[in-house]
């Protein structure tokens, strides 16, 4: 999977290596890889003194730091010492402000605020990135066939793609989740549907330049196979354009989550999502705001970093590509 | 107005290419090949009935200026075009087998192990993401059936028999990390890994520094020496070709207008053509600022070309007939020298023709250029 950090080896920025990811490359694993293996960008003076190193700035190290956060949260939750957010309810508060009792205070049905906006990132951060992971997958594979083969396949996966991105997002995954039905299952089905055809697009545009470069020449006139040239030579060309572009579109999924939710086709209710969790405080807005609050400002701030990285993703391969 | 029948019967006189290999028979064999492109403003004539024939063991140069159809000749004989609006014709007969219309499927048997090419620019022929190790073991692998250890150790001798140093190191490197020199070391390295019979080398060193071609040029010669392979070097630089091609075929407009012998061509060329383009090779042993003695005009159109020979409009020697009638390939004094002139340089019709465009105040040079189609010829014609 493609690297984020300097390598501590002193070498230039390296495209993503190509070993094995593949397709497999998912971007959501990279907050979870950073926290890994942190090698935070001031370790390598080598790589900078060489000239080659680019440190990603602060804002980006505090971005990757939010979403590490989040996600160890969300994958820690029931370790940690907080309330149920389904099963425990605090009879003896309901629509509590915070206090010490409940950090977040509670909701109308007794539930701790904190402990709901933390279980509700996992169904977030599930629908999120399984949702552009699967989007990502079929979107990158429709793309770069449609974009390699520029005849009839192309035209066809092109044609379709076109009839997709037509539909308003929206009210495409609402219609897909209203007849389907509200799991979470559903709604990454639903999400991944409306985010695929994007991933497509920009897998194809961007396959069509680089097929037309000589290597791809080169690597027929060597014997190449078309399945080969598309997995070997475009494949890991065409990544870090469909990461950046990923990691923006888990941000707008996670809002499109919330937007469902508010629509009443959400994630079912005992199971908190932040969408949900702020759909539930709406009606207790001017009573008890913190409950709509919380949640709000774990979207804003997750959507924030995952645009910001976006950023910095795309700027760095941009400055690569242009220097080649 | 003379077709492509004409053409196809001299060209088996350019088999008595000064090759080193007498009675073998030619590894590649093109007759008549025709390569078409259908675009919306018509049929570009880019590859116009070309013949040629090449031994193992033998290199031969291609030379043109740039849009004389001698990078899709290159490719065409590769079978390396696109598969839409491509109209190909004539037979390319390779080690004794047919590949004039062999499909993908069939040529990719032949492409890597058999024929291999080297690209014009290294710096986009290399996959900018992939390592160069793994640019070179790949078609190892894939065409051979060896390990991946014994598939590096090749890759390594490779590298060092192209004269990349340190190729230890240059197998995890990026071609990012390379120079333009050293990444056509690669390309050739990856050309020449499967033991290809044919190696094609479209203009090899025209994106590099001029210090380096010559290198790289050596390298592909030497190489090809090694190897027993038959070369073929697409150039716009007689220069280059001059010492190291057995022979060399001179394109125009789609056409072979001169083939020779390398010996041959640049002592007795017959083709005003070929003689224009020696001269416009700078001297050293001219004074400083000498005015080139540039080609005036343009190619002609590929697309409609018209009727006579092609370069009638840029030719010194024009006259009547070159506007109405196409020359065939006639041949030469010496062995497997072929040209296409009615009024060949070097002859006396030749140089009663100059005599005459000179008399008449340069007629053809100076009104030709700027309207090379038909009208114009006549025009010119009755001067």
């Amino acid at each position: 999977m493609p690297e984020q950090s300097p390598s501590p080896t002193g070498s230039p920025p390296r495209p993503p290596s190509e070993s094995g990811g593949g397709v497999a490359a998912t971007p959501e694993v990279v907050p979870a890889t950073d926290a890994a293996g942190p090698s935070p960008p001031d370790s390598v003076p080598e790589a900078e003194a060489a000239g080659h190193g680019r440190g990603l700035g602060v804002m980006a190290w505090v971005a990757i730091g939010w979403l590490v956060l989040v996600v160890l949260l969300a994958i820690l939750a029931p370790l940690l010492p907080i309330p149920d957010p389904v099963n425990d309810i605090d009879t003896n508060a309901f629509l509590a402000s915070p206090s010490s009792g409940h950090l977040l205070g509670t909701t109308s049905d007794g539930h701790d605020v904190l402990s709901m906006v933390i279980f509700g990132a996992r169904a977030s951060l599930i629908i999120g990135v399984g949702s552009i992971l699967a989007g990502f997958l079929v979107g990158g594979f429709l793309g770069i066939l449609s974009g390699y083969f520029k005849g009839r396949i192309g035209g066809v996966i092109g044609s379709v793609l076109d009839i997709f991105l037509a539909f308003p997002n929206l009210v495409l995954a609402l219609a897909i989740v209203s007849f389907m039905g509200q799991s979470i299952r559903n709604i990454v089905i639903a999400l991944a549907i409306v985010s695929a055809p994007v991933l497509a697009r920009i897998a194809r545009a961007s396959t069509l330049t680089w097929s037309e470069r000589e290597f791809v020449l080169a690597a027929r006139a060597q014997g190449a196979r078309h399945a080969r040239i598309m997995w070997r030579e475009i494949l890991p060309n065409v990544l870090p354009a469909m990461f950046s572009i990923a990691l923006l579109g888990i941000a707008v999924v996670i809002v499109a989550e919330g937007g469902l939710a508010i629509l009443g086709v959400g994630v079912k209710p005992p199971t908190p999502s932040w969408g949900n969790v702020i759909n539930d405080g709406r009606s207790d807005l001017a009573d008890a705001p913190w409950i709509t609050l919380a949640p709000s400002a774990a979207i804003f701030f997750t959507v924030l970093a995952l645009n910001y990285l976006g950023d910095v993703v795309r700027a760095r391969f941009d400055v690569r590509e242009s220097a080649l | 107005m003379s077709r492509r029948a004409p053409d196809a019967a001299p060209v088996d006189d350019g088999r008595g290419a000064s090759g080193a290999t007498g009675g073998e028979a030619p590894l590649l064999e093109v007759t008549d090949l025709v390569t078409h492109f259908s675009t919306p403003r018509g049929v570009v004539r880019a590859v116009d009935g070309v013949s040629l024939s090449l031994r193992r063991g033998e290199t031969l140069g291609v030379v043109g200026e740039s849009g004389s159809g001698k990078t899709v000749l290159s490719r065409s004989i590769m079978g390396l075009l696109p598969k839409h609006n491509v109209i190909r014709r004539g037979s390319v007969r390779f080690d004794g087998r047919e590949i004039g219309d062999a499909d993908s499927e069939e040529m990719r048997g032949l492409w890597g192990t058999q024929i291999a090419m080297v690209f014009q620019d290294p710096m986009t022929s290399l996959n900018p993401v992939m390592k160069i190790g793994r640019q070179i073991t790949e078609p190892l692998l894939h065409h051979l059936d060896i390990t991946k250890k014994y598939a590096r150790d090749l890759a390594l001798s490779l590298l060092s028999s192209v004269g990349i140093p340190e190729p230890e190191r240059r197998l995890g490197q990026y071609p990012h990390e390379m120079s333009g020199g050293m990444r056509q070391r690669v390309m050739i390295a990856i050309a020449i890994a499967c033991g290809p019979k044919l190696l094609l080398a479209d203009e090899p060193t025209t994106a590099l520094d001029v210090t380096v071609q010559a290198q790289i040029l050596d390298l592909l010669q030497k190489e090809q020496q090694e190897r027993y392979m038959a070369m073929i070097l697409v150039t716009h630089d007689l220069g280059v070709v001059a010492g190291r091609a057995d022979s060399i075929a001179v394109m125009y407009a789609g056409r072979v207008v001169e083939v020779a012998p390398t010996r041959t061509l640049f002592a007795a060329m017959r083709m005003p053509y070929t003689e224009a383009l020696m001269r416009s090779i700078p001297r050293i042993a001219e004074p400083s600022h000498t005015r080139l003695k540039a080609i005036h005009g343009r190619p002609p159109e590929l697309i409609d070309p018209p009727p006579g020979c092609r370069f009638a409009p840029r030719c010194e020697y024009v006259q009547d007939r070159c506007w109405k009638e196409e020359p065939p390939l006639i041949p030469g004094d010496e062995p497997g020298h072929s040209y296409r002139c009615w009024f060949p340089v070097g002859t006396p019709e030749g140089e009663a023709a100059r005599e005459r465009n000179r008399a008449a105040g340069s007629a053809a040079p100076a009104n030709a250029p700027e309207a090379p189609a038909a009208p114009a010829a006549g025009a010119v014609a009755g001067a």
